[in-house]
């Protein structure tokens, strides 16, 4: 769907991308993650046809982005970090004018105008001049943009800046509609949201590739991603003498609860595989120790994603060899 | 290329920047009208219209600097590049949405003439007036893409204004300039070396190159003395033939004297198409960089 060849740009002597190198199958919803300034927005501003690169080729759906531009933007709704809205027009003329841009035919403008509108909800603001809209609504308008012409790729610059929890909630949720019948590419570097919405994600830092891999692969690569959080009432040595005797615990730390008195928080390292829980739930009930809260937790990817960015040089040679392998799972519906 | 023009029209109506331009050089005109034709009797609208054309560098640059520079501190370009048109496409729409603005009030003035024609006969024929007319537009729709190219150059409209009010200005005091400048071959010299630093500098600009700049400049000068001591003649008047070029308002008194010659009809359709076609590799080189 999206094939990025030895991707370079420079400006000067900058090297902004560095030979990167990805392909995006159909369907899948990637998350493009890097710290500021690693390239994201000049990369897709190469994959879009927007800026020129300096070295290398990008083709969409089997054209090359620069040298069949229009067959290649066709299939490509972007959204870029600052929504591209005329800010005095509305929402409902602006969106008319993107579908007449696109080469949407005259009959059918207005009724996937009315669609797009449904689906970004913006419908009851659609008379309204774009620059009484506030920052939310504008991004909801750049996005039904995007939307226009229904077209089979979407690349989402930074998609919830600037947006309140509700909206981002929202967004969140109408990304993940599209991502069912949409191949969508999503830059953020607020890592919860990756998570929450992408199933393969790739990671940039200093214009390099240092990691491209599903979600699921990418959690499970780190080390010690198993642990367990309990908060547990009771004394502290009893507690102490019922953790080290349970097998599959490598290591734990305790401290007094902020929120329950008398309560201790701890937090278990366990070892690959082990399950302790039923365990540790039996023997404390034997000492009369209540168990308050207990769950499994894994390493965030906000802590993969350090990782990955400080020891890039490692990971990326790791990266070289692993290649070869399936690149995950694939959305299935 | 119609989304861009239509769009362009919408905006132009919804900022008021169309209709303070329209009203303004309507205005003028009538004012210009009533004094002259109206009150102390002459009998030719183009008295009139040739009375206003000093106003043109004035406006036109109001309705020029926002054209690109807005888009690109808005970032609406990147909308624009991304979607399935060409730059030509772009760039052209732009600039028919600019002359249909101009077009309006030229519209209107068709019918001063006929107001004319009211109070009797004169010597002159109604049809002096609407050639005038026609150079009112030409020369306004080859403002309109100088000043369209120079909005592609940067990001500021206070920029953008002012660098076209500037050039404008300039292709406007030509005249007087040219009357100064003596025939001679070393007057000619002086006048092409100061080209050649031009020209240095603007290679500057586009390659960011100090040696490579200054090469090409000293080769240049280097060509042009040579060239100067083996033939002279060539040099005599020359530096005036070359200004008389961008003397354009100076074409616009033939349309004003009621002359209609297609060398000049053609002088300012190439220069739209100079102009428009600079704005497009300008875009291009934008993003190529």
């Amino acid at each position: 769907m999206i094939e990025v060849k030895n991707l370079v740009k420079t400006y000067g002597k900058n090297t902004v991308v560095d030979h990167l190198d990805f392909h995006i199958k159909k369907g899948q919803v990637c998350g493009f993650l890097g710290p500021n300034g690693a390239g994201k927005s000049t990369t897709m501003n190469m994959i879009t046809g927007y800026i020129a690169m300096t070295e290398g080729e990008v083709r969409i759906n089997g054209y090359d982005i620069f040298e069949d531009p229009e067959q290649a933007k066709k299939s490509i709704g972007y959204l870029p970090e600052i929504p591209p809205v005329y800010m005095d027009l509305t929402p409902y003329e602006y969106l008319l004018f993107a579908a007449e841009l696109k080469g949407i035919e005259r009959v059918k403008r207005k009724a996937m105008v009315q669609d797009v509108m449904e689906m970004t909800k913006i419908t009851h603001m659609k008379d309204r001049l774009i620059k009484n809209l506030s920052k939310g609504y504008r991004q909801r308008v750049g996005l039904a943009q995007a939307l226009i012409g229904y077209p089979e790729v979407l690349i989402l610059d930074e998609p919830t800046v600037g947006l309140d929890p509700k909206q981002i909630i929202e967004m969140r949720q109408l990304i993940r509609e599209l991502g069912t019948n949409h191949t969508i590419i999503l830059s953020s570097h607020i890592l919860s949201e990756i998570s929450e919405v992408c199933d393969h994600v790739l990671i940039i830092t200093n214009g390099k590739l240092v990691a491209d891999d599903s979600m699921a692969s990418l959690q499970k690569r780190c080390e010690g991603s198993n642990l367990l959080l309990l908060t547990v009432k009771g004394d502290e040595h009893i507690i102490g003498n019922i953790l080290r005797s349970t097998k599959g615990i490598k290591n734990f730390k305790m401290i007094e609860s902020q929120y329950d008195k008398g309560a201790l928080d701890l937090t278990l390292e366990l070892e690959e595989g082990a399950d302790v829980r039923e365990h540790l739930f039996t023997s404390c009930a034997r000492e009369h120790c209540t168990i308050l809260m207990m769950k499994n937790d894994k390493l965030t990817l906000e802590q993969i994603f350090l990782e990955l960015t400080k020891t890039e040089e490692l990971v990326y040679e790791a990266e070289e060899e692993e290649k070869g392998q399936p690149a995950g799972k694939e959305k299935e519906e | 290329m119609l989304a861009i023009y239509k769009k362009e029209l919408r905006i132009y109506f919804h900022t008021m920047i169309g209709f303070a331009f329209i009203a303004f050089i309507v205005f003028l005109v009538s004012m210009f009208f009533c004094l002259y034709n109206l009150t102390a009797g002459n009998a030719s609208f183009s008295t009139s219209l040739s009375g206003v054309s000093f106003v043109f560098f004035i406006v036109m640059p109001i309705l020029t600097m926002r054209i690109m520079a807005e888009e690109k501190r808005q970032k609406t370009d990147q909308m624009l590049y991304t979607a399935p048109v060409r730059i030509t496409g772009i760039v052209l729409g732009k600039f028919f949405a600019m002359v249909t603005i101009l077009l309006i009030p030229a519209i209107l003035f068709l019918v001063y003439p006929l107001i004319l024609s009211l109070y009797g006969k004169s010597g002159r024929s109604m049809t002096a007036d609407y050639i005038a007319i026609l150079g009112f537009v030409l020369f306004g729709a080859m403002y309109l893409a100088i000043g369209l190219f120079i909005s592609t150059l940067t990001e500021s409209q206070v920029i953008a204004a002012v660098l076209t009010f500037v050039l404008l200005l300039f292709t406007y005091f030509i005249e007087l300039i040219l009357i100064q400048i003596p025939g001679t071959a070393a007057a000619s010299l002086v006048g092409f070396s100061a080209f050649v630093i031009l020209a240095g500098m603007i290679l500057y600009y586009l390659t960011k190159h100090v040696v490579a700049a200054a090469v090409a400049g000293c080769l240049l000068e280097i060509i042009l003395v040579v060239l100067y001591f083996v033939k002279r003649t060539w040099f005599e008047g020359g530096i005036t033939t070359v200004l008389n070029v961008l003397n354009c308002s100076g074409r616009l008194k033939n349309f004003y004297a009621g002359v209609l010659d297609l060398n000049e009809i053609l002088y300012f359709i190439s220069g739209c198409a100079i102009f428009i076609f600079l704005t497009v590799q300008a875009i291009q080189k934008k993003r190529y960089s």
